[in-house]
């Protein structure tokens, strides 16, 4: 299981925040921060798990993450997810916010939050993994899109 | 209205979206919090307006702020408002603010219910999609418990879309609300065999997700996952099951034997790192759970280790890291074959990556011999020094004292190292760890006799340079250690060189700023101090010294008088007292120090830290039991114990003789040691439980010499390389003096066999330093065993624990609205839907195997009832052939019969396993079209089957035979003995009223608390002479699965054949005169009119089971067959060939199948029209309902499908898939049954046995 899904930028702005399991407002912040200030610590060219960040934390949990550029992709799963899996699924996910947002910079994210989330719907569900495959995740957020198109041409 | 909606529209204009209110952020860096607070009032306003498009434009924005840490549950009920809009854009807003936000706690979201139910039968499959995703998000017992229906019926949705994202959130619905994961487990289970790869591998998620806390209801699907093991090309799904496996193996070993050979070619053959570490740690698993009385698969550990050496060397930083990980896992069973990588690991705690370090760090635990602990823990040492950041370096200390005091200290060889090495990590800055540092203390100095004299001088070093680990507040947590070595000064004064210092160091006015539970120790202690300093003083003609003492404690106790801290207060100002009268009787010169040293006597044993819980509860204590009567509610209130003082050590709860004269006490003292000698509960630190070093009693001991040769008084002086030095030499001489000593044997013996040289020190030869004796940890004798580990009880995954072989009661079907009618569904759902007789593919699957395994099978299941007979003496067997049923060895000890459902579930799995690794010729050709992969190795199976059973079988007639010889000499009626078989067959085919539901249920529902049903069976006497009886049971039947229910279809006849005489049977052959229509399955080559041979012979007494296949093309008719059993009976002097002839029917209801049916397929069914009707009227009925149903159930096949009252609707469906219904009512002992089906001949013939079924009774 994923317990949550952080994106924040180098300065640990959150970018994307989507907890599978609830934490009050602050207590996400306070997640958000304490991620951040393990994550940012590490150069890059060391491995991409970290266990026990105190507050998602329980032995069981880790968290693992790329850095892309100026962005931060951190999962915290459970022992039962594969940690390269995991690593793969990132790469997934990026590359499909990069065909979605064709050349996928920061800024898409900041400007355009709900979009992100609606193409990570497609990726996972409720904390499960729901498809892997990157074209199928593509066609599906763009039939939606479609259909969100032709409803705003509706009016 | 015109108007408002361009006003609407005019306004949105004005309005900022998302874009703008990011950006607005964005310009107003300074003031950002203000700028806000005018948003949010913003959208304060816009939730207000009526028009939908100004709302959800709001609703996102909210979503954002939510995520800069904004609480907007305030707009609950707005969002509700957006998600129930008609237009998809606005919905999808609506249900992604709400899953931000909503949680269990959120009240609006029970208003949710119905426009989610609306949104998941939405013909629109992204209305429904956004739905399941927002609902996996937010999902609460109460929605679950509603929606657990509809969802579960989206399963099976035309959309892959829709149903992969239907099984994904069936997961959550299981978590909130547990009873729904029975009814909707078989459709789960199918889900696993989708054609859509997406569907098939959310299925295998959940399934994972569920077995990874339960695994052992799992077990019975390892086939499955097996075969999709071999079949899938997913690596995704591949890592799931593989990683599932990991977590059966430990479970079922024999499993794991199974596995080890796919997986070492998975190993051998991909390319993807992550399929390579899982199939590396599922093997890993299974090893371990081999490790046990295995034969050593030493080949498979070299491999995984030769393979995680290649990770952890690889560049990539994740591969070293997993590596490492997964060594650690082999490293608990095979430690040896990681040894050989130390040095790979040692370089590891160099890394830059402190995740790396840390991985290292655990590795290194299970790697110390008493060789190299000495070195590992000094290049840990230099770490601790050079580390950076307090985590890691507590983690460090941490380690270090795992792995020193790891089994009872086992690895260390010289304890002065050891207490140096503490003492020096008391000089750790910013340590969270003291209390660990001081228990170790503690426990060493307490337990290691020989090395008090030691401990107790580098305490008193301690307590002297106190103010090195108290001077700054950060270090807090290193002053415990000061408790430890207060209390070690205290304790063994005997051994401190200088008391009077010690004790004017523990009466510093610093010390008043430690925390009071030290200072508790400190006053304590002083107050041993004293006493052996008296005692020293005694006898010496000038009392001066001891007065000294007297007065230095005067002085210095009021300060602990004053203290805030209760305990210590008290214990100072009952010192203080004390030594106020001393003080007196010194001044008299009266000899005290004897009766002060009184005080303090005694000697502390350690106890094991579970000893309190072990102490077996006596026969006849009932603990919960009332002594007294209870005292009235109120009262106990008041009088709930608090716990007033500070937690207190049970160090110091030990009895203390106070103002007890000389002989008294030495007279006790006597009389316990005598008591101790007696009593069997008293344990004396035994040389027998533990290392002993030659030490017969504590007496004997020599006490350590402290080697002087290490300065002890220096402070902030690392001592513990000098004694690795000393101790390195002292091995060096050691190990000279033995070669010399060997030199001069061989020299003696020469010429005598050459002894291997002592190249390479082995673990034996190092002896420890000095002469240790660990003092044992006192145990109760008669301890429990029991090391049962607490569970969480909050866990939400221990409502899932849930047996999933059970077949369905009716009373756990998912709750389904009523107060409205059923919502049309597609057709094509309902096909689906109808198709899914769930239970049947499981059956018709087992029985197809089961067919095809033929002679085996049919051995097993009447061994099986046999084993019911008389279950109390093959319950040993039972552990040993079937050691899944071990799992559940507890309940089946407790309950008077095992559970008979899962043990045929088991029976099957245990059939997969029995059937020895699939050879590799088999396996090669198994690969590629492994959709078969099960069904060869189980064809394969009969040549192969291991010796088990047939070892089992001789004994097990033996005993039958014993049994019925016995029954025989109490002339028990035949009739009875039917009756009994007839029990235990009723009992085999319905599930058994479990032990743990507690529930009565008949098969497929009506649980009733009334009269219990009578026993029932299926079976008939076929035929029967003076040798042999023959009983027929009609109720197996498998059909074509192949699905050409027109050619023909297959009846499955189970035989009794029961040996009524006192002579030997064999040779039995049973044949059966075809008829057109009919026709007995016959091996391949066999003619039409050939004899089967059945599989047995049968010693006297004794009664088997058989079974014949039929095939039958029509079946609207009932049948009658001729056929003519032969067999020859042998007796001692003679033997005769006899001949038996039986006529077979065949009924109608005999092509029945028990098929559940869910009741909105049912609905369709009769909506449909394609029916035609028949009716019914029994007359004189005197039974309860529900024996009614049951009897139609159990002997005419049926199931209920709804039960209302005295009414009720029932189903089955015939093998070539004819659809009977049943509508049964009963009033007045009359009972009308409505029936319809799409075959009237069939429909009449079934009735009219109905009929004939309640004539008979």
């Amino acid at each position: 299981m994923i317990k949550a899904i952080l994106i924040f930028n180098n300065h640990g702005k959150p970018r994307l925040i989507r907890f599978y399991q609830y934490f009050a407002e602050d207590m996400q912040q306070q997640i958000i921060r304490e991620t951040f200030h393990l994550v940012s610590k590490r150069d890059d060219n060391v491995c991409n798990f970290l266990e026990g960040g105190s507050l998602i934390g329980g032995s069981d949990y880790k968290l693992i993450y790329r850095h892309y550029a100026t962005l931060y992709f951190v999962f915290c799963v459970d022992s039962s997810e594969s940690e390269l899996g995991i690593l793969d699924l990132i790469q997934v996910f990026v590359e499909t916010l990069d065909k979605c947002f064709e050349n996928v910079c920061e800024l898409d994210l900041i400007f355009h939050m709900d979009k992100v989330h609606y193409i990570l719907q497609e990726v996972v569900m409720g904390g499960m993994v729901l498809e892997t495959n990157m074209n199928e995740i593509v066609a599906q957020v763009e039939l939606q899109n479609r259909m969100e198109k032709s409803e705003a041409s509706d009016q | 209205m015109a108007l408002k909606i361009v006003k609407g529209s005019i306004d949105r204009m004005f309005d900022k979206n998302l874009q703008d209110l990011v950006r607005g952020i964005r310009n107003h860096k300074e003031d950002e919090a203000k700028y806000i607070s005018t948003c949010i009032d913003e959208i304060k306003q816009e939730l207000k307006q009526d028009n939908i498009a100004v709302k959800a434009n709001a609703v996102c924005k909210l979503t954002y702020l939510q995520m800069l840490g904004y609480d907007v549950s305030w707009a609950a009920f707005n969002i509700v408002e957006v998600m129930s809009s008609s237009k998809f854009t606005y919905k999808r807003i609506g249900y992604l603010a709400a899953s931000q936000c909503f949680h269990e706690g959120t009240d609006v979201i029970m208003l949710t219910t119905n426009q989610i139910r609306k949104d998941l039968s939405s013909p629109h499959q992204y209305d429904t999609g956004v739905a399941l995703t927002g609902l996996s998000c937010f999902v609460t017992p109460d929605l679950a418990r509603d929606l657990a229906n509809d969802i579960m019926t989206l399963m099976s949705h035309t959309k892959p879309y829709i149903r992969k994202k239907a099984v994904l959130i069936m997961y959550k619905v299981f978590l909130k609300y547990p009873e729904s994961l029975r009814p909707a487990f078989p459709r789960l289970k199918e889900k696993l065999e989708d054609p859509d790869p997406g569907v098939q591998s959310a299925a295998v998620n959940v399934i994972c997700e569920l077995a990874r806390r339960n695994p052992k209801n799992y077990l019975s699907l390892a086939p499955l996952f097996f075969k999709l093991m071999t079949s899938s090309t997913n690596n995704w799904v591949l890592i799931k099951i593989i990683k599932l496996f990991g977590a059966l193996t430990p479970l079922e070993p024999r499993l794991g034997k199974k596995m080890i050979e796919p997986l070492t070619n998975l190993i051998h053959s991909t390319s993807a790192m992550s399929l390579l570490y899982e199939c590396v740690n599922t093997v890993i698993a299974v090893l371990i759970s081999l490790s046990s009385g295995m034969p050593n698969h030493s080949a498979s550990i070299q491999l995984c280790v030769q393979k995680l050496r290649i990770l952890i060397e690889d560049s990539d930083q994740n591969l070293k890291y997993l590596g490492l990980l997964a060594m650690s896992k082999i490293l608990k069973t095979h430690p040896k074959s990681v040894q050989s990588h130390k040095d790979l690991i040692l370089q590891c705690l160099d890394d830059k990556d402190e995740s790396i370090r840390l991985r290292a760090l655990d590795l290194l635990y299970g790697m110390v011999s008493k060789k190299n602990l000495m070195e590992i823990v000094k290049k840990l040492m230099l770490h601790v020094d050079k580390a950076e950041g307090t985590t890691y370096r507590d983690e460090l200390l941490t380690k270090i004292i795992d792995i020193c005091s790891q089994s009872n200290y086992q690895y260390i060889t010289n304890f002065e190292w050891y207490i140096s090495i503490l003492v020096e990590l008391t000089r750790l800055e910013g340590t969270r760890h003291g209390h660990l540092i001081a228990s170790q203390m503690l426990d060493v100095a307490i337990r290691v006799k020989a090395i008090r004299g030691f401990a107790v001088a580098q305490m008193a070093t301690l307590l002297d340079n106190a103010h090195l680990l108290t001077g700054n507040t950060q270090r807090n947590g290193i002053c415990e250690v000061l408790y430890a070595a207060a209390w070690i000064c205290g304790e063994f004064s005997e051994h401190l060189e200088d008391p009077m210092q010690t004790l004017e160091a523990m009466l510093r006015p610093k010390v008043a700023t430690l925390p009071g539970h030290i200072q508790a120790v400190y006053v304590q202690n002083a107050a041993k101090l004293f006493a052996t300093v008296l005692r020293k003083h005694e006898g010496e003609t000038d009392s001066h010294a001891a007065q000294e003492t007297s007065q230095l404690l005067i002085d210095r106790l009021p300060l602990f008088v004053q203290s805030a801290n209760l305990e210590v207060q008290e214990r100072a100002s009952c010192i203080l007292q004390l030594v106020k009268y001393i003080q007196k009787l010194q001044q008299k010169k009266v000899e005290v120090a004897e009766e002060v040293t009184a005080l303090f006597a005694g000697e502390l044993n350690p106890v094991a830290p579970k000893a309190q819980k072990k102490v077996p509860v006596p026969e006849g204590l009932d603990l919960d039991a009332w002594i007294n009567k209870p005292p009235s509610e109120s009262e106990s209130e008041d009088e709930k114990p608090k716990a007033v003082f500070a937690k207190e050590e049970p160090k110091h709860s030990r009895s203390r003789h106070t103002e007890v004269d000389e002989k008294e006490l030495a007279r006790r003292r006597e009389a316990r040691k005598q008591e101790q000698a007696n009593n069997p509960f008293y344990i004396k630190a035994s040389p027998s439980s533990q290392k002993v070093y030659d030490a017969p009693g504590v007496e004997h001991i020599p006490v350590v010499q402290i080697d002087l040769s290490v300065p002890l008084k220096v402070p902030g002086m690392p001592m513990s390389d000098q004694y690795l030095k000393l101790e390195e030499e002292r091995r060096q001489k050691e190990k000279a003096e033995r070669k010399k000593k060997e030199k001069k044997k061989k020299r003696e013996k020469r010429g005598k066999e050459r002894k291997a040289d002592s190249g390479p020190e082995s673990e034996e030869d190092i002896t420890p330093a000095h002469q240790v004796d660990i003092v044992t940890e006192e145990m109760p004798e008669n301890a429990l065993p029991s090391d049962d580990d607490d569970k969480d009880p909050n866990d939400p995954h221990k409502a899932l624990d849930i047996d999933l072989d059970k077949p369905l009661a009716d009373s756990e079907k998912l709750p389904v609205r009523t107060h409205r009618p059923e919502v049309l569904k597609s057709p094509a759902e309902d096909r689906v839907n109808e198709n899914i007789p769930q239970e049947t593919k499981k059956r018709s699957g087992k029985e197809t195997k089961e067919k095809k395994k033929g002679k085996e099978k049919d051995r097993k299941r009447s061994k099986e009832e046999k084993k019911k007979k008389k279950h109390k003496e093959v319950e040993e067997e039972l552990l040993e052939s079937q050691p899944e049923e071990a799992v559940q060895s507890e309940e089946t000890k407790e309950a008077a019969t095992p559970p008979t459902s899962t043990s045929a579930e088991a029976s099957d799995l245990d059939f997969w396993l029995c059937s020895a690794p699939v050879p590799p010729a088999a396996q090669e050709e198994t690969a590629p079209s492994s959709a078969a992969a099960v069904d060869t190795s189980s064809a394969a199976a009969p040549e192969s089957e291991p010796d088990e059973p047939k070892d089992a079988e001789p004994e097990d007639t033996k005993s039958s035979k014993h049994k019925k010889k016995k029954q025989k000499k109490e002339k028990e009626e035949k009739e009875k003995k039917k009756k009994k078989r007839h029990h235990h067959h009723h009992h085999h085919h319905h599930h058994h009223h479990s032990d743990a539901g507690g529930e009565d249920s008949v098969q497929n529902g009506t649980v009733e608390e009334e009269e219990p049903l009578p026993p029932m069976s299926n079976y008939s006497l076929l035929a029967e002479n003076s040798y042999i009886k023959m009983m027929k049971e009609d109720a197996d039947q498998v059909y074509d699965i192949q699905g050409n229910h027109q050619d023909e279809s297959k009846v499955v006849v189970s035989v009794i054949f029961e040996n009524k005489s006192d002579s030997f049977l064999k040779s039995m052959e049973f044949n059966v005169l075809d008829s057109l229509n009919s026709k007995l399955q016959r091996p391949e080559g066999a003619g039409a009119h050939d004899s089967l041979t059945v599989p047995f012979q049968l010693p006297p007494g004794i009664s088997n089971e058989a079974r014949f296949v039929f095939s039958v093309q029509s079946i609207v008719m009932p049948q009658k067959l001729k056929g003519t059993l032969t067999f020859i009976v042998k007796s001692d002097e003679s033997s005769t060939h006899e001949k038996l002839d039986f006529k077979l029917h065949f009924t109608c209801t005999s092509y029945l199948i028990t098929t559940p049916c869910y009741s909105d397929a049912y609905a369709k069914l009769l909506e449909s029209g394609d029916l035609k009707g028949s009716s019914l009227r029994l007359e004189g009925i005197n039974m309860p309902f529900h024996h009614l149903l049951a009897r139609i159930c159990f002997h005419h096949h049926f199931s209920v499908v709804e039960r209302i009252d005295s009414c009720a609707s029932m189903y089955s469906r015939s093998i070539q898939g004819h659809h009977v219904c049943l509508l049964v009512k009963t009033s007045d002992q009359t009972v009308s049954i409505d029936a319809k089906c799409d075959e009237p001949s069939l429909l009449g013939n079934v009735l009219d046995e109905i009929k004939q079924t309640f004539s008979k009774c």
